[in-house]
């Protein structure tokens, strides 16, 4: 039992990347665009911050800068997909192109350097007094890093702000029916805006989780294919916050599965379990879509919003 | 003393080489329900998107209650207190009445839902208007979902309304509801502005109308004594004679038998219930009912593009149901359905006439290869044929006006010498002149004994044109009558689901 | 504030200009970096140009690079065309350089023209199916092909190194990790120095052209990427087409897999797609879905992706610069999109009954 404990425990800090990734993401699709550079931007935060991490020392600024880099990427991409109204699928795919290339680029220097002590310090383990008591449950999402509980707080943030406030509301508006949004006087470009920008940065705090806390390093590719997952995550989660936390535990379970087999002499080539994470979801795809009550998410998503359309 | 509330000036807006509204000044009271009459490419709606803020006029300006007006936006026009209920409703479907009324409104930051459930009851009261704002969008009928589109420009604080073709959706009864509301308004010193092209309506409700034609103002006239005549005079500018020709034709015997028909929509509720009626060589059957009551299921459950419950749909005696469209189409019968958008069901909007009357033929080529020479051939001839306006040949579809896109698509379906055509809404916003090209087309049809169901949303011409009209409401048959026996205020009732036996009195 | 209004419909010519236009600007961007991280910009063109036909040796390698990724950008083409989001041709690649590797490994005592033919018609197959898969979920459940085929490069690539790792580990490799390698009965011969790919090339692009508008599967093709609904009314049974095409374009990768496994590495890896998947997305959006333009537009990348290759050592420029030039190139291009299809103008002055100029 313990052991199993231990595994969710640490299902929850390699699912930590993925949920941050994974609201970003669902904030961006929420407005109406789908952004498929998330992988590119989680590079480019996981770079930013830990350059800015390296250089100063300083947790806030490294995740300040970790999403201000993911935010320039984030940028370029509403610029094109927004104000030029250019395919939204390509658009996507050139920002994790480039996203790839920048944070390569940048990182040659960093390749092998070390994060300051203070690090390891800020993003020790804290408990949560009384909540950590619960049985199972305690453990297991109480007993984590500063970075995890924001992670934490962030999901339940967004989701209070799409049920309950004007802004969230107006956003889902815009994602939904933007002629709608437009004659009821929102301004569809500046939401679109704001909240792209805001999902980058969410993605680019996830990539910089995997090179500030998970690791810690910088590696080329520390994404691995994570940006990827999350993409499929919104669509498993249907676009709701909270649902989001479930899929990016599960799947950062998955991720860590393949150790845990072997302790239990399960013996698969590592290979194949490599590629479990992909087939769930494969398999998570192919459910929704067959499911009664099929939610393809908000209407808007993926078209170009020009009011004098004739 | 000066009552004017809006007065539009010298107004004009291009839309790439085509005038849509040519240096139009008009200007509009308090407290009046003021018509936009014309036909299709008048200008009224580009009119209209200019004083709620959609377009940028080219030239001109806008004076709202005396002070010149920027409107760039439709957050502008709220501002302004001029608010629009268009003809595509622009609601969320799966957001509530509530969400979709405060969206976009200035607030608190989190939103207290029962202050505002109560404050959009009492707006409900005070025109007597029946919503629950916790209803989804999606679950309202056509009706409701404008009432409720009306109700959040009442809510925005709009004291002039603008209707876009508001009753193209609702029964005459619902009609009359509406005008009711209208009347309300026009008590609370409200300026209702409506943009039509029915006549008799016009003259029911409006105090003063405004003719457009072709762009340009035409003349505002009192709505006193007025005759039908001088508008239309006005909107057509010269005096044509309206009439349409029913063909009499000695009939055959029938061609199409539909039995007990059922199908079921998307959201697995009864689009077709117990559907039968038959067609006869050389007949006009028309289809009548508000929109959504069936007729596209029944178009498609004939073409084979839907999937059916339970029936039988019989066409020279052999059943259809299970067949292919493909089949279909080869067997003789034709389908061409004009939706809203004009585009997009019949026609591929980007490429040219040619390999759009290629689409219908192409199949019948053998082999992998395609060749263009016959459909080039036949797209020549239908312009020729039908006058179709057209810069080349070559030119994109999309491109045409929307009267030239119909006649293709209409021209096209009678080249593949069917018998049986169905059609839906082929005059869909044309004018006179080429709204009567296409009944010409449809009575040489006629003549040669080729079978047609006609399914139109206005009910003079449905009753001038067909032999006989079959309303559907909800689904099912309401009435099957003869054309010359029946009247307006028949066929609504019969729309809004009266049996057509407590309706006629002398069946 | 500038007013943004849609274009009625711009010359071919113009087109073509604005698009040239966009690749220069890139350039120029291009230039500044390079000036920025301390570099000539004329000498690290120079450069890659040197590294591209500097030699002959050099040339052929930058065409052995334009044949898979154009032949590949024409299988993404196909797919594209309906708007079938393919972005799974990495793994359509290795799926069918696997299917190549089996024939080869398991039958290399046929004599060569029939084994080579068999790798081909395997890999076209096996590539073909592997993008079946999704598309038969999207026709039937509506299942989104964008992260379907997407996940689906992953795990061929996890099979592919299981298999390296695993089951066809080669024994003489010394403990390596690695694939037999073909015997020559496996391998592609060469027609002028150049792999017999090149001819490949010049035939499935001249099919693709004749399929797109001569053939009932093109126009089928054209009609559905344009509207599902209109499809349907003109009586096509759209779940054939999209299948039909959806199998061609991951042939098409598939044929490329074998290729890069018999001709150039001569085994199968891991390395064998090298991102020429996602690389063949860019070429055939850069085509403007016109087969003729596919292997010009891959050669001009091939370029400089070989030409970055080579200022790697020679300007101590990393590898990942390839990537953001590449990123930049495809966001001007994208760009530029926006001045054909609409154009800006500067507000109107409003003016007393003022002429519209």
């Amino acid at each position: 039992m313990l052991s199993f404990i231990v595994f969710l425990h640490a299902a929850i800090q390699a699912g930590t990347p993925l949920l941050f990734a994974t609201v970003g993401e669902i904030v961006t699709e929420k407005v109406g665009n789908l952004n498929l550079g998330v992988e590119g931007l989680m590079l480019m935060g996981a770079v930013g911050g830990f350059m800015a991490g390296y250089k100063t020392g300083s947790p806030i600024i490294a995740l300040l800068a970790a999403a201000l880099t993911a935010m320039v990427g984030g940028w370029i991409y509403a610029f094109l997909t927004v104000t030029l109204r250019a395919n939204q699928v390509v658009t996507g795919l050139s920002i994790t192109i480039l996203g790839t290339g920048i944070s390569g680029f940048l990182g040659q220097s960093l390749v092998g350097e070390v994060l300051p002590k203070s690090f390891t310090n800020v993003f020790r383990e804290m408990s949560i007094p009384v909540l950590n008591k619960i049985p199972i449950i305690g453990p297991v999402f109480f007993e984590q890093n500063l970075f995890v509980y924001l992670g934490f707080l962030i999901t339940i943030l967004l989701g209070i702000y799409f049920n309950f406030t004007r802004f969230g509301l107006n956003a889902k508006t815009v994602g939904e029916n933007p002629y709608a949004a437009d004659a009821n006087g929102i301004s569809v470009s500046l939401y679109k805006y704001i909240h792209i920008l805001l999902g980058s940065a969410l993605c680019g705090l996830g990539g910089a989780y995997l090179s500030l806390v998970y690791i810690p390093a910088w590696q080329e590719n520390i994404t691995a294919g994570r940006g990827w997952i999350a993409v499929a995550l919104v669509i498993f989660s249907m676009w709701h916050p909270y649902r989001a936390f479930i899929g990016a535990f599960v799947f950062g379970g998955l991720d860590i599965i393949g150790f845990r087999l072997q302790e239990f002499n399960i013996s698969i080539s590592q290979y194949l379990i490599d590629m479990l994470p992909y087939f769930v979801t494969i398999l998570v795809l192919i459910f929704n879509s067959v499911r009664k009550d099929f939610n393809a998410g908000p209407k808007g998503l993926s078209v170009s919003y020009f009011r004098e359309e004739r | 003393m000066n009552n004017t509330v809006v007065e539009l000036k010298d107004i004009t807006k291009v839309f790439g080489t085509v005038k849509a509204s040519d240096h139009v000044t008009v200007s509009f009271n308090y407290g009046e329900v003021h018509s936009l009459l014309g036909e299709n490419g008048a200008g009224k709606s580009t009119l209209m998107n200019v004083l709620c803020g959609i377009y940028q006029p080219d030239s001109g300006e806008i004076i709202i209650r005396g002070e010149r007006a920027t409107v760039r936006s439709p957050r502008d026009a709220i501002g302004h207190g001029v608010g629009m209920i268009h003809q595509h409703l622009k609601l969320v479907e799966d957001h509530t009445v509530l969400e979709n009324m405060i969206a976009g409104q200035k607030g608190s930051f989190f939103f207290n839902k029962h202050k505002l459930e109560e404050e959009i009851r009492a707006l409900c009261e005070h025109y007597d208007i029946k919503v629950d704002p916790r209803t989804k969008i999606k679950d309202l009928s056509i009706a409701e979902k404008q009432r409720v589109e009306i109700l959040k420009v009442l809510y925005r604080g709009a004291k002039i309304l603008i209707l876009d073709e508001p009753t193209a959706v609702l029964t005459p009864q619902e009609t009359d509801n509406l005008f009711k509301i209208i009347r309300k308004m026009r008590a609370d010193n409200c300026t209702i502005l409506i943009i039509t092209h029915k006549l008799d309506e016009v003259l029911e409700i409006s105090d003063r109308i405004t003719v457009l034609r072709k762009g340009k103002y035409i003349d505002t006239l009192i709505n006193e004594g007025l005759e039908p005549r001088t508008l239309t005079d006005k909107m057509v500018g010269k005096a044509t004679n309206l009439e349409i020709v029913r063909e009499p034709v000695k009939m055959g015997e029938n061609i199409l038998e539909v039995n007990d028909l059922a199908v079921f929509n998307h959201e697995n509720a009864h689009a077709l219930k117990d559907v039968s009626f038959a067609v006869k060589k050389g007949e006009i059957l028309g289809v009548a009912g508000v929109a959504g009551s069936g007729q596209k299921e029944l178009c498609e459950s004939i073409a084979g593009l839907q999937k059916i419950i339970n029936g039988q749909i019989l066409f020279n005696k052999e059943n259809l149901v299970g067949k292919t469209p493909r089949k279909i189409i080869d067997m003789g019968i034709s389908m061409s359905f004009v939706p809203e958008d004009r585009l997009g069901m019949g026609l591929v909007s980007s490429m040219d006439i040619t390999d759009n009357v290629l689409l219908k033929e192409y199949n019948r080529q053998h082999g992998l290869f395609l060749s263009r020479k016959d459909a080039k051939e036949q797209a020549l001839d239908l312009v020729d044929k039908l006058s179709i306006d057209t810069p080349s040949i070559d030119t994109q579809v999309r491109l045409l006006s929307g009267g030239n896109i119909q006649k293709v698509l209409l021209g096209r379906e009678i080249e593949t010498q069917p018998e049986l055509i169905i059609t839906a809404y082929p005059v869909r916003g044309l004018d006179v002149g080429s709204a009567h090209k296409v009944y010409d087309l449809i009575n040489a049809q006629k003549k040669k004994g080729v079978g047609v169901i006609f399914v139109g949303e206005d009910l003079d011409v449905l009753r001038a044109f067909c032999d006989r009209i079959m309303v559907l409401c909800d689904g099912e048959v309401t009435g099957i009558v003869d054309a010359d026996k029946v009247s307006r205020q028949d066929l609504g009732y019969m729309m809004a689901g009266r049996h057509m036996d407590e309706v006629m009195t002398d069946a | 504030m500038l007013r943004i209004s849609k274009r009625a419909e711009m010359r071919k010519t113009h087109q073509g200009l604005v698009r040239l236009a966009a690749i220069v600007a890139s350039l120029i961007a291009m230039s500044g970096w390079i000036m920025v991280i301390g570099h000539n910009p004329i000498m690290v063109y120079t450069a890659m140009l040197d590294g591209c036909f500097g030699s002959m040796y050099r040339f052929l390698e930058t065409l052995k690079f334009t044949i898979p990724l154009s032949i590949a950008a024409l299988g993404i083409m196909m797919a594209f065309k309906m708007k079938f989001w393919n972005i799974g041709g990495e793994g359509q690649i290795l799926m069918g350089a696997f299917a190549a590797t089996y024939f080869a490994l398991n039958f290399s005592e046929l004599p060569k023209p029939m084994l080579l033919l068999l790798m081909m018609v395997s890999a076209i197959v096996m590539g073909g199916l592997w993008a079946l898969i999704p598309a038969i979920f999207k026709v039937t459940f509506g299942t989104n092909e964008t992260v379907f085929t997407l996940m689906l490069n992953y795990i061929a690539l996890k099979y592919i190194i299981y298999l390296q790792y695993g089951p066809w580990k080669d024994p003489k490799a010394f403990g390596f990790p690695k694939i037999p390698n073909f015997t020559d009965n496996a391998i592609l011969p060469k027609v002028l120095n150049l792999h017999v790919g090149w001819i490949i090339l010049v035939i499935a692009t001249i099919i693709l052209y004749l399929v797109f508008h001569y053939t009932k599967l093109g126009f089928e093709v054209a009609v559905i990427g344009e509207s599902e609904n209109t499809a349907r009314y003109a009586g096509m049974t759209v779940r054939r087409v999209v299948m039909k095409a959806v199998f061609l374009s991951g042939g098409l990768c598939g044929l490329v897999g074998m290729i890069q496994a018999s001709a150039v590495s001569n085994t199968l890896t891991s390395e064998i797609s090298a991102g020429i998947g996602y690389d063949a997305i860019i070429v055939a959006w850069l085509s403007n879905m016109n087969p003729l333009a596919v292997p010009v537009v891959g050669f001009l990348f091939a370029i400089l992706s070989q030409g970055a290759s080579y200022i790697q050592t020679a300007f101590q420029i990393p590898q990942s610069a390839a990537d953001i030039i590449q990123g930049m190139i495809l966001i001007f291009a994208l760009s530029g999109e926006f001045f054909i299809k609409y154009k800006i103008s500067l507000p109107e002055r409003r003016s007393k009954g003022g002429q519209h100029a």
